[in-house]
């Protein structure tokens, strides 16, 4: 990339705050950003607590009720109901299970496996280098999403398969940055010094690469959950993803698609969580991303 | 010298990494299901029909035998049959293509002659009020779910103010009134070609709404790139020497500074087009668009599988094309950064 960004390293300096803290701190004297954490944090909260906070917890999860179908947003649904007589806000509500609760998951193993790597590529050099990158290559020459897809279908449909699939075909971008994160880290004077005074290498790459390491795939994952969010809600509007009658936001969207002329809360509301879920990343992200760049390493 | 060299470099290792796309499509066609045979004929597959199959796919071979009797079908254009039409699977993408290029296009265009612009005016007035409106609505742009706001814009757009066609590519009655003659299968150019005046108004009323829900996403990254890289470009000396000379400010920012703010975007807009290919399968769905999305999508839920292995591969070959140019415009353009 060709810009060079005037940004600030959020390494650790000897004696100062965790990443972490850092994060929080930037996060915390910007009230767009602030607002989003807040509602990230309501929206996972729901998420775990779905059974106890839908109305009508049973059509949550699937449960058909022949005599409320298709009604208005009203009182008693304030929602509406869909056309299995089932509360739309109910299902919202436990859709956040499939929708963002298991994108986070996404992400979260997408770390675990893209983020060794690339420490033992950029730390090492030489041949393991050489052939961790090369596969990574490979993973990013495809349109991530349709490579997804095509796992998807062999493997065949279903959340955890989605979910597996998008693991997959994401894991190679965390490869890429902590690579280049720790590559640079090990030309530091503090990691040289490390090194000359015959420091182990796991020590440290546990005491002085990893905890570097941490604030770049942080910012990384906030930026990269807004993407993952829309592309499973994608692979569930297209039928790969949660089968019914499980609800999942993009399914339900997909659901109300043949009746969003007349019935137009079915696609509407389940539209707007993923929407509001998304921007709230992406502001996070924003923010995060004018103060520290994570690509600046790619 | 150095950029023949680069060409070479480049064009060798998008060789390298078609070839181990390949691979990668190979084993999820023929290693990672359980039983490629029965995936390959169709959820009525009868024994016999598995045991033919498994011979004419060579499924007894050891893989490497299997490996290249794939790429020798495939280099010789041969994807296999489609399940659901049982047409080659090659004459179904080559069919369905233009459509979806038509609509990829326009909606590029569209990012393009919108994002850049609204990048360079967030830039020129950074801080201000134009400026917050334009990353707001940026970012409201990325995060919005193209299969969402295709609904949405399809409810304010066909529903209340019943100002435009609400799905397909043209109107069905259109056929015996005005038929199109097809030429290059791009419909407005045709409709140009033979200057169909009607079929051209109502092909690109069809449009209007499917270029613009694709369109969003990659408007809102274009205007984020280009005013960031506006912001770096303005604050270099030969921009303040410029400004010292008095010249005028819009030839400052349109002559001088967009020139060098162009290579970031460029690589933009070149993911932005990759990743609306796959963006075009949602729009497709929404707005029943005959493209190769709808027919991709309909592949994965029919599990069509020869189907979905050729658009797979077909769809990495074009991203991998696509980046190469890219990479090949930005040394180009910039030989600085490139090269090296």
């Amino acid at each position: 990339m060709a810009i060079e960004s005037k940004t600030i390293s959020l390494e650790v300096p000897v004696h100062g705050e965790s990443p972490l803290k850092q994060m929080l701190g930037i996060i915390a004297r910007d009230p767009l950003s602030l607002l989003s954490t807040v509602i990230i944090i309501l929206f996972i909260l729901m998420a775990i607590f779905a059974y106890q906070i839908a109305p009508y917890p049973e059509e949550g999860a699937g449960k058909t009720h022949a005599t409320n179908t298709m009604l208005v947003p009203s009182q008693e649904h304030w929602l509406g109901t869909d056309r299995f007589g089932r509360d739309v806000l109910s299902r919202v509500i436990v859709g956040s299970r499939s929708a963002l609760i298991v994108p986070i998951g996404v992400v979260v193993f997408a770390i675990l496996i893209g983020a060794p790597l690339g420490a033992i590529a950029g730390y090492n050099g030489g041949w393991i280098d050489e052939v961790i990158m090369r596969v990574t290559d490979l993973f990013l020459a495809f349109p991530f999403l349709l490579l997804a897809m095509a796992i998807t279908a062999a493997l065949g449909r279903g959340l955890n398969h989605a979910a597996l699939a998008m693991i997959i075909s994401w894991w190679p971008w965390y490869t890429r940055l902590v690579r280049g994160v720790t590559i640079s880290l090990k030309q530091r004077a503090f990691v040289e010094a490390a090194r000359a005074v015959g420091v182990r290498d796991s020590v440290i790459i546990l005491r002085h690469i990893l905890p570097n390491i941490i604030s770049p795939i942080l910012v990384q994952a906030t930026v990269d959950l807004g993407t993952v969010i829309l592309a499973m809600g994608g692979l569930a509007f297209i039928g790969l993803g949660t089968q019914p009658p499980k609800p999942d936001w993009g399914l339900m969207i997909s659901d109300g698609r043949s009746y969003i002329l007349k019935q137009w809360w079915l696609s509407t509301f389940p539209g707007l969580a993923i929407f509001i879920v998304v921007l709230a990343f992406n502001l996070i992200g924003d923010t995060l991303r004018d103060i520290f760049d994570p690509r600046q390493y790619q | 010298m150095r950029k023949l060299e680069f060409l070479i470099r480049r064009l060798l290792t998008s060789f390298l990494v078609l070839i181990g796309v390949s691979i990668i499509t190979f084993a999820l066609a023929r290693i990672v299901p359980s039983n490629p045979a029965a995936l390959y004929i169709g959820p009525r597959a009868r024994p016999e029909d598995i045991e033919r199959v498994s011979r004419e796919l060579g499924l007894d071979k050891p893989i490497t035998v299997q490996y290249i009797r794939y790429m020798k079908d495939v280099l010789h254009g041969d994807l296999g049959n489609s399940i659901a039409t049982k047409r080659p699977v090659r004459q179904e993408i080559s069919g369905r293509f233009p459509a979806t290029l038509e609509l990829l296009f326009t909606a590029m265009l569209l990012a393009v002659v919108i994002g850049v612009p609204l990048g360079v005016i967030s830039a020129q007035w950074q801080g201000k009020w134009v400026d917050v409106i334009v990353r707001t609505s940026s970012i409201f742009g990325v995060s919005m779910p193209a299969f969402w706001l295709g609904l949405l814009v399809q409810i304010i757009f066909f529903r209340s103010l019943g100002w435009l066609p609400l799905s397909g590519r043209v109107d069905s009655d259109l056929r015996f009134t005005n038929p199109i003659e097809i030429i290059t299968n791009f419909y407005l150019l045709d409709t140009i070609l033979t200057h169909n005046w009607i079929a051209f108004k109502d092909v690109a009323l069809h449009l209007v709404l499917p270029a613009f829900t694709l369109a969003a996403y990659p408007i809102g990254l274009i205007a984020r790139m280009t005013r960031a890289a506006m912001i770096e470009v303005m604050g270099q000396d030969y921009i303040r020497s410029a400004r010292a000379y008095g010249l005028p400010n819009r030839l400052i920012i349109y002559a001088l500074a967009l020139k060098n703010a162009i290579g970031p975007t460029l690589t933009v807009i070149g993911l932005t087009v990759a990743y609306s290919l796959t963006g075009a399968f949602f729009v497709e769905v929404i707005y029943n668009w005959p493209g190769l999305g709808l027919f991709t999508v309909h592949s994965l839920l029919n599990i069509d599988y020869p189907a979905i292995m050729g658009i797979t591969l077909f769809g990495a070959t074009g991203y991998i094309f696509i980046n190469l140019i890219v990479d090949i415009l930005q040394a180009w353009i910039d030989p600085r950064i490139s090269l090296n």
